[in-house]
């Protein structure tokens, strides 16, 4: 098993006609991943890189039966291309767009709220892959190896040097979700923890936060109170100096919250394994699954 | 992007909003030149600068007459002013807001932001205004009452009157305070802010509300919408390699250590400077090249990090996703050319066509350390300074 997405899954590409879109379409194609269709309106009918497109996720589910989308259209249109999408009646979302206002996506999450069982994940993220059966997003596919830890991040070139670091130590991952770093966002840490309890093939997983926010915070509470399986984890920017934005909206320190030293101490509190040095990540759950 | 305060009321003014009459000056005489257009000198003069905090600093005076105003206005104007905000270091006052004095009996706090835990915009209300409001939420939170809307309906009139109701106000300054506080969230939505601040609203000796301060900040993610106020960006009170680096999608943060970074990926952005630190190394930099980068934004990328003389060696880092190792690799090439590099460069590289990339550097015939993974690279650019 593994979560939200599998050897079954059907995904269309929303922006596939644009030069990100067509090409990661075709990359995710090459992994293996069942790419059926793309969208991009007024170019319904051509094809991109071999796959039909339709002009409405509407009509893409309905000749193709997808259930995933991932999307990559501009940052003005994709808040509206991810109610599309579900409106379309795709379970899952993934929006990979960097740059998206803020209050678009709080327009998507209550549009959301009518569709209860659709997943959305990010914006401003890599995806979400389960190696060897189905990559959705822009991670490169040849760091994964399939296995039994699951990865859920806020960054994205961070979450690949942690796959990287477990898939050369000979640990496979069963899911790996980039939750993004938008202030934002679709699911959070203790969303796809709920998903990691119940997958029987997923025995640790591997947390990597950032400072900002209290999203770490609230993994931490949960993980101490119905999370058994073990979790090593990280957090970005221990040496970020306060006050100053670092890239992800996100990212910023301000007061007393928002950490990475106050992170690090609620996350152990609860149990976590948590490296100091993003170097360890990979070798901190050598340690923890030999003891 | 962040704004003076005269901005912000130039535009909460259009939306009938009762602020003081006030004119923004950039020297002595245009300073009394704006007391003679208000026509008294019952004024105070506050300094126009991208932080808060500024009357402890000396940037706010009170006057009274013109040799008053004259001398507030010589102290206040090229000042560097110091405060909470400025993060250790200072600004140097360029500006200054002449505005008509009020008199008021109290102070209230009302601000406009997001709650990312909740995904919704929130209105901050305190009746103790007139402190920053995270002191006031650190020493006494039973005194601030927060109110999530919905972006889409917006804040309706009645929830407003009942969070001012609640708060002890009575009358027809409960009535002014609501509206407010509706126009407030009206403004936060149409202009994509992602702050709206009013510290102090006050109420003066004959019950009217005013809005004392002003402060808004646009999100960046939504000023395409909003071409027109983009002309408010005052790219003096940013740092400069910060603005020159923005011009190119790049997100640049100056340090004072003397590895120049490059990185792709806000995270591993901090996790490198976080390595180098460990290492016994400081950034001088944080940079963040983006998903999307060409050679050209590599080159630019190399240009800024170089510009600071305190740079004594670069580490690049990157691990390709969207972004390609090779043109990662052929934009380091470029610039080191270009730039004629003259100090240590350590490069590691993987991710999206990393062999292609690896080649090209190879054989470039430049001088790279390369390093294979990141603990290595970090080792090795702190090695690289006593090489």
């Amino acid at each position: 098993m593994s979560i939200l997405v599998n050897k079954n899954t059907k995904l269309i590409v929303q922006g596939i006609t644009g030069s990100a879109g067509k090409f990661h379409a075709k990359q995710m194609l090459e992994y293996g991943t069942k790419v059926v269709g793309g969208v991009t309106p007024g170019k319904g009918g051509e094809t991109a890189e071999g796959i039909p497109v339709f002009n409405t996720v509407q009509e893409s589910v309905k000749k193709t039966g997808a259930n995933a989308t991932v999307i990559y259209v501009p940052a003005a249109f994709a808040g509206d291309a991810a109610m599309e999408a579900a409106d379309a009646g795709i379970k899952l979302i993934v929006v990979i767009t960097e740059g998206i206002p803020p209050l678009d996506m709080i327009r998507v999450k209550l549009f959301l709220k009518n569709y209860p069982d659709a997943h959305l994940i990010g914006p401003n993220c890599p995806g979400i892959i389960t190696p060897g059966e189905c990559k959705i997003g822009i991670m490169p596919g040849y760091i994964h190896k399939k296995g039994s830890i699951g990865v859920i991040s806020r960054s994205g070139t961070l979450t690949y040097e942690a796959v990287w670091q477990l898939s050369q130590l000979g640990f496979g991952q069963s899911t790996c979700i980039g939750i993004g770093g938008d202030p934002v966002q679709g699911m959070n840490f203790v969303d796809c923890l709920k998903l990691f309890k119940d997958d029987s093939q997923t025995e640790a997983v591997v947390l990597i936060g950032e400072i900002g926010g209290s999203a770490e915070e609230q993994a931490a509470a949960y993980i101490e109170k119905e999370f058994k399986k073990p979790v090593v984890g990280f957090i970005a920017g221990l040496t970020a100096p306060p006050g100053k934005r670092m890239g992800h909206a996100g990212a910023i320190i301000s007061g007393g919250s928002g950490k990475a030293e106050d992170k690090i101490a609620r996350l152990e509190r609860a149990g976590v394994s948590v490296s100091r040095s993003p170097a360890d990540i990979g070798r901190t759950m050598k340690a923890v699954l030999r003891t | 992007m962040k704004i003076h305060e005269y901005q912000a009321k130039e535009i909460l003014a259009k939306y009938n909003l009762p602020i003081p009459r006030g004119i923004m000056a950039e020297s002595v005489d245009q300073v009394l030149e704006a007391a003679k257009k208000i026509g008294h000198f019952n004024l105070v003069v506050k300094a126009q600068v991208h932080a808060g905090g500024r009357g402890k600093g000396g940037g706010v005076k009170l006057v009274a007459t013109e040799q008053e105003l004259k001398d507030a206005a010589k102290s206040i104007l090229g000042l560097s002013l110091k405060t909470a905000q400025t993060a250790g270091g200072s600004v140097t006052v360029r500006k200054v807001l002449v505005a008509e004095k009020v008199n008021f009996s109290k102070e209230l706090y009302l601000g406009i932001t997001i709650d990312r835990e909740k995904g919704l915009p929130c209105v901050i209300f305190s009746s103790s205004g007139g402190v920053e409001i995270e002191e006031l939420a650190r020493k006494s939170p039973e005194k601030i009452v927060t109110l999530h809307f919905d972006p889409v309906a917006g804040l309706p009139a009645f929830r407003a009157r009942e969070l001012v109701f609640s708060q002890g106000f009575t009358g027809d300054t409960a009535n002014q305070l609501a509206q407010i506080t509706e126009r407030l969230t009206k403004v936060f939505i149409q202009l994509d802010a992602s702050l709206v601040e009013i510290n102090p609203l006050v109420i003066d000796s004959a019950g009217k509300a005013i809005l004392l301060d002003a402060k808004i900040s646009f999100d960046d993610n939504g000023l395409f919408r909003h071409p027109e106020f983009l002309s408010m960006r005052d790219e003096k009170e940013e740092d400069a390699r910060e603005v020159e680096a923005s011009k190119f999608g790049l997100s640049y943060v100056g340090l004072d250590g003397n590895i120049g970074c490059m990185v792709n990926g806000a995270g591993l952005a901090m996790a490198t400077m976080d390595l180098i630190k460990f290492a016994g190394g400081e950034p001088a930099n944080f940079l963040d090249v983006g998903g999307s980068a060409t050679a050209e934004k590599v080159t630019a990328a190399f240009k800024i990090i170089l510009r600071d003389s305190k740079v004594r060696a670069v580490l690049v880092n990157i691990f390709g996703g969207i972004m390609k190792c090779d043109v990662i690799a052929q934009g380091i090439i470029d610039a080191v050319r270009e730039v004629k590099l003259a100090i240590p460069l350590v490069v590691r590289l993987e991710g999206t066509n990393v062999e292609k990339g690896k080649e090209l550097l190879k054989h470039s015939g430049i001088a790279i350390i390369t390093a294979n993974e990141l603990k290595d690279a970090a080792e090795k650019a702190v090695a690289a300074l006593s090489s």
